[in-house]
């Protein structure tokens, strides 16, 4: 999954409903053919932290050219839709195990190779083999003979002792059937499985990446998407244009696209008001103050929620925060509108749910914690015996998460009386090293973006124990119970409606707080007539007309 | 003068040793683990950990990883970002761009600071020297972000007089701004010393004697007061040519200049010892200059002054 | 002293008859009295100068204000309430309110304590140092002059960021629990260690432009010590550029600090400081300007203040303005 550091640029899927809303697909029209054709555009990015590779690609920065360079089986389409097959002729499956895969024949990689099905068996077995360091690699977990190809070092990474080299280099449950064809054994049934297979970790990789270092790979990428790599100046810009030989479903409009790599959005958002920029998903802080972005760019600007949610985590390792009813207290004392309304100028919503309403089989309104009951807080609290000392809320000081974390303590120490205050902590390596080692002294900030569309994402890694990111040790045997059996449903409609059963147990313990659904604000130049967003929240580079 | 330029420069290899050393030794203590916040809001994989580990090397201790990184150095290899770019690419293309600024930044200062310090040393007390000082020092107190965010709004939106951020080709005339921003808090140093070194001169005996011959009053000023007048001016400029290239972090970012500054900052977060290693080297080469420059120059402006 | 300008800020009308009354009046005394050293002299000069007063009434009032806030300003400084967030200057808040709802003008009173504590400290401790090390430097020569100036190389090629997150990071990492005096300490410790290079360098410049004068030749001849050299004839004349640049630097170490608080490693809330006003009020700065102005206005006072007093002491200790 891909969490940028700065809420301000977290981008995540955009629905359906919410586009129509707000209306996010910009300009009426059609763009002018003509004009398009050969018309180029300049977009806000920001370096790549990795060369691009897209198993080894987590963050938002090289994330986004990613995406635009590849294809993969299926897609997420910008209206927040069920995923529909992109790459992918048909993924038939007849138990949620085993999953036949069907490519669409004559499409082709930048350097003119077909797309076979080998490609992505290559590739997986490549981000799944441990040693090759993918930081995508566990996304394969679910393939039959992951255990083999995937070791860990028995004293952890700082040890001394090294990981002991995988008994194999191929996942057993990968098989290629014949150039258009391929088998995926899952290690047990998983409904969700061909949801994910949109995430960048499954895209397929050309012959040409296994004769080179991924990072020289990585330095002039070959994908198989709408647009190509022309080349990479650090710091300064990405050039890609338009492949012509595409003949998927969303070819390009226009032509050239520059992603002018920026350091400061400031800067951006500068450009963009003078027509230096043509797009910025997330206009700055300052902008978005006193709605100040509404009048800069009038028509230009764009405002759309993302399934993202911004939460505050317990950690339930620390006995203090151990009692269920103290965090209750804690999150009924959190006037979550005014929050909204003051801190974000209304442009994020105020939680009311665990998982975010806009990811399909999620809930909307079920976090009954999530009320402003100020009453009820104190009762809880009293019951809960109180709470002595000093409460301190972490978030990480390189980002902007200030503002509504100092507003979180403030409403703690006046409705509860709990003498709360906020710290920041320096960098966001050391805050998610304390996380990760679980030493934190102190409820702290979190944030969760889906990987892919759908409820289970919002449940298993958070909730459940040993969960990739249940960071707080939250763990309830029923949670885990109805988890466990919702993710190995046989239809999705069943998974859905068992997950909304753990879900209400989880309401009844809250590990964790949400505080509020993010939202987006974007603007283009006068340029543009036409574009819409993807499913997170990027310019969908095929839609912009000129 | 040969023998002592020539023990200045020896005397460079300690401090060349002794400063990287601390500066990587620094970097390495920056408690943090620097793959801990690559994965978003999940741990990385161990694996993802452990192969970075290694390759890096991170695993030996301080001293083994500043010896291999010297050895490599002195072969001109700079090493690679844990982004696994060449950080000898990184250098060569951001230094120029931080040193242009740097520059313009030095002229900008010491035209404003030197004009307003002769100015105001001259006649001290008046209303300009009132007005400068106080303007000078509410550049010092308002941070170099507001001063920039400003400057940018009002020049490059509002008024569209310049392009709010500088190409690629960083032209000089596009510096201006930037450069000014930059400048502006040292400003206010260059003209209260260049003004007060003045005012004590004018007072000087030679001073006394040169207008006494019946000399125009410009070349006493030009030629006499301030060739003595600028050995405190001249020290605080050179040190600080060092100081706004390593300063440059938040002007090159809200001027979308690709500098070194942000290539640091951001390498101090992440630990890259190497990166950080690798920028300051040049950066305290020039310092190290600079300083070598500025005490010839005490001796070439001020003849009491003498090395032997 | 030959501009009797009136349209002056800093120093009043009063400036110049004061001064041509100095000589007259610097008769008289001294025919029952002893011959005052030079602290003496200075005293009396700094007595009649309009520019004193004010300076230092200024900084009484600053110190004041550090000391006893809730003196001028009855609010809590730290009492948020999301309601009045950003609400405008009133009768209820003068300066109106921040992003959190608390009041600006508590903030700014009790601001000063942080700020001020911090930053004078850090200019006492930088001079301090910088000084005495480029004294040294300077008046010695030789292998001193070479090994300390290349210490201070050395420190001069730490980035201030990165000497700064280390030293604060070591010491004053999250959770390390200390306590208000303890961070302050710190912080003042942390920009006394990555600044004294440069008044080392001016210094030792001064130094080297004074020490072959006519008068200390002739003190080293008459076989003063050299301790007496140095702190009788050597600091008085070398001191002008260093006050200078220490009043001056009081502002800019307000600003550092802000840094280090916005980096995280600096002063913590509920802990104020004009700097970290300043910081948290730049996003708003087109909808509220008032977050940045009134925090920098005060601080550009103070540093006016101190750079006044720096300005008057200087000519008051300078033999060569007599």
């Amino acid at each position: 999954m891909r969490v940028s550091k700065r809420a301000t640029s977290a981008i995540a899927l955009s629905a359906a409903a919410a586009l129509v809303a707000t209306g996010c697909s910009s300009g009426d029209g059609d763009g002018d053919a003509a004009a398009s054709k050969d018309g180029a555009i300049t977009v806000h990015g920001v370096q790549p932290e990795n060369p691009l590779v897209p198993s080894n690609t987590t963050e938002t920065g090289g994330g986004k050219v990613v995406d635009w360079l590849w294809t993969g089986l299926v897609e997420y389409p910008n209206d927040g839709g069920a995923p529909r097959n992109a790459l992918a002729e048909s993924i038939d499956t007849k138990d949620s195990k085993v999953f036949t895969i069907k490519i669409k024949k004559g499409t082709k990689f930048h350097d003119g190779t077909e797309v076979k099905s080998k490609n992505f068996v290559d590739a997986w077995n490549w981000a799944a083999y441990s040693p090759n360091g993918a930081q995508n690699g566990s996304f394969f977990a679910d393939i039959q003979g992951f255990d083999q190809t995937y070791t860990s070092d028995p004293d952890g990474p700082d040890g001394p002792q090294k990981a002991p080299a995988p008994k194999a280099d191929k996942l057993s449950g990968l098989k290629v059937v014949d150039e258009q064809t391929f088998e995926v054994t899952l290690a047990a049934p998983t409904a969700v499985f061909p949801t994910k297979l949109g995430y960048s970790a499954f895209m397929p990789l050309p012959d040409v990446f296994f004769t080179q270092k991924p990072e020289e790979f990585g330095k002039k990428p070959i994908g198989n998407g709408p647009v190509k790599f022309v080349s990479w100046e650090d710091n300064v810009v990405i050039k890609l244009t338009r492949f012509d030989d595409y003949n998927l479903r969303d070819k390009m409009k226009i032509k050239d696209v520059d992603v002018k790599l920026y350091q400061d959005e400031t800067a951006a958002y500068a450009d963009l008001l003078a027509n230096n920029l043509d797009f910025m998903e997330v206009v700055p802080t300052s902008a978005l103050a006193g709605d100040k972005w509404k009048a800069d760019l009038g028509d230009r600007g764009l405002s759309t929620v993302t399934p993202s949610t911004a939460l505050i985590s317990f950690p339930i390792y620390d006995k203090r925060f151990q009692n269920p009813k103290l965090r209750r207290a804690i999150s009924l004392a959190i006037n979550r509108q005014d929050i909204s309304d003051k801190i974000f100028f209304g442009t994020r919503k105020p939680a009311d749910s665990w998982a975010n309403p806009l990811t399909p089989g999620a809930k909307p309104g079920n976090c009954t914690a999530c009320k402003f009951d100020v009453a009820t807080a104190k009762t809880l609290l009293a019951e809960a015996g109180g709470f002595t000392g000093e409460m301190v809320f972490y978030y990480n000081a390189d980002s902007s998460h200030k503002g509504w974390m100092d507003a979180v303590a403030q409403q703690v120490k006046t409705n509860l009386g709990i003498n709360a205050r906020a710290e920041g902590v320096p960098t966001f390596a050391v805050f998610r090293q304390a996380v990760n080692a679980h030493t934190m002294k102190g409820p702290y900030r979190a944030a969760w973006q889906q990987d892919y569309p759908d409820v289970e994402n919002w449940v298993n890694p958070l909730y459940v124990t040993g969960g990739s990111s249940n960071d707080g040790l939250y763990s309830n045997p029923e949670v885990d119970a109805l988890a466990k059996q919702a993710s190995s449903a046989p239809s999705l409609e069943a998974s859905h409606e068992a997950f909304s059963k753990a879900v209400e147990k989880v309401d009844q313990d809250v590990p964790s707080i949400p505080i509020y659904f993010y939202g987006q604000q974007s603007g283009h130049s006068e340029k543009i007539k036409k574009l819409e967003l993807n499913n997170v929240g990027e310019v969908d580079i095929t839609s912009v007309e000129l | 003068m040969g023998r002592y330029l020539l023990r200045r420069l020896l005397q460079l290899v300690p401090v060349f040793i002794g400063t990287t050393f601390l500066i990587y030794w620094l970097v390495w203590a920056v408690p943090g683990d620097p793959f801990a916040g690559k994965c978003g809001e999940r741990r990385c994989p161990d694996q993802y950990i452990a192969f970075m580990t290694e390759k890096y090397h991170l695993d030996q201790n301080v001293f083994v990883q500043y010896g291999n990184y010297m050895k490599n150095l002195l072969q001109g290899d700079f090493g690679q970002t844990f982004s696994q770019r060449d950080i000898g690419d990184i250098i060569a293309t951001a230094y120029p761009n931080t040193l242009k600024l740097a520059l313009v930044a030095l002229v900008i200062e010491a035209v404003i600071g030197l004009g307003a310090g002769v100015l105001t040393g001259l006649r001290r007390n008046g209303f300009l020297d009132n007005l400068v000082l106080i303007s000078t020092l509410f550049l010092i107190a308002l941070p170099v972000f507001v001063v920039g965010f400003v400057l940018q709004w009002l020049l490059g939106v509002q008024w569209q007089i310049i392009k709010p951020t500088v190409s690629s080709e960083m032209r000089w005339s596009e510096l201006i701004v930037p450069g000014f921003v930059l400048g502006s808090a040292s400003v206010a140093y260059i003209a209260r010393v260049a003004r007060t070194s003045i005012a004590e001169n004018r007072r000087a005996d030679y001073v006394r004697t040169a207008i006494a011959k019946g000399l125009p009053m410009r070349r006493v000023v030009g030629v006499h007061l301030l060739r003595n007048s600028l050995i405190p001016v001249v020290t605080l400029l050179g040190t600080d040519l060092g100081a706004l290239m390593g300063g440059a972090i938040v002007t090159e970012g809200i001027f979308g200049i690709n500098g070194i500054g942000r290539a640091v900052y951001r390498a101090i977060v992440t630990k890259e010892s190497a990166t950080v290693v690798g920028i300051v080297v040049v950066l305290v080469l020039v310092y190290l200059v600079m300083n070598l420059v500025v005490d010839l120059l005490y001796a070439a402006l001020d003849p009491r002054i003498r090395y032997e | 002293m030959s501009d009797p300008s009136t349209a002056s800020v800093v120093s009043t009308p009063g400036a110049s008859p004061t001064e041509s009354a100095a000589p007259a009046a610097a008769g008289q005394p001294q025919t029952n009295e002893k011959p005052r050293g030079l602290l003496g002299d200075a005293w009396r000069d700094l007595r009649r100068k309009p520019l004193f007063w004010i300076s230092t009434t200024l900084i009484v009032i600053f110190l004041l204000m550090a000391a006893f806030p809730q003196l001028f300003a009855q609010g809590d400084p730290s009492a948020g309430a999301l309601e009045r967030s950003l609400n405008k200057p009133g009768a209820d808040g003068w300066f109106g309110y921040d992003l959190q709802g608390q009041d600006v003008y508590a903030r700014v009173i009790y601001g000063a304590r942080a700020s001020i504590v911090v930053a004078v400290l850090s200019v006492i401790g930088t001079l301090l140092l910088g000084g005495t090390m480029g004294i040294i430097a300077g008046y010695r020569g030789g292998w001193v002059d070479a090994l300390l100036s290349r210490i201070a190389d050395v420190f001069f090629g730490l980035p201030f960021v990165l000497g700064a997150i280390v030293i604060l990071t070591t010491f004053n990492g999250s959770g390390s629990g200390n306590s208000k005096a303890e961070i302050m300490g710190l912080v003042v410790v942390s920009l006394t260690v990555l600044s004294w290079p440069v008044v080392m360098r001016l210094m030792r410049s001064s130094v080297l432009a004074t020490k072959e004068a006519d008068y200390i030749v002739a003190a080293r001849a008459l076989g003063a010590g050299t301790g007496r050299i140095i702190l009788k004839h050597l600091l008085p004349n070398c001191l002008a550029p260093l006050l200078v640049y220490g009043t001056i630097m009081v502002g800019s170490f307000i600003g550092a600090e802000a840094t280090l608080s916005f980096l995280g490693v600096g002063l913590k809330s509920p802990v104020v400081s004009w700097g970290i006003m300043i910081s948290d009020g730049k996003d708003f700065i087109r909808v509220a300007p008032g977050l940045v102005f009134f925090p920098a206005a005060f601080l550009v006072t103070a540093v006016l203040s101190f750079v006044m007093l720096g300005e008057a002491v200087r000519e008051a200790l300078d033999p060569k303005l007599r």
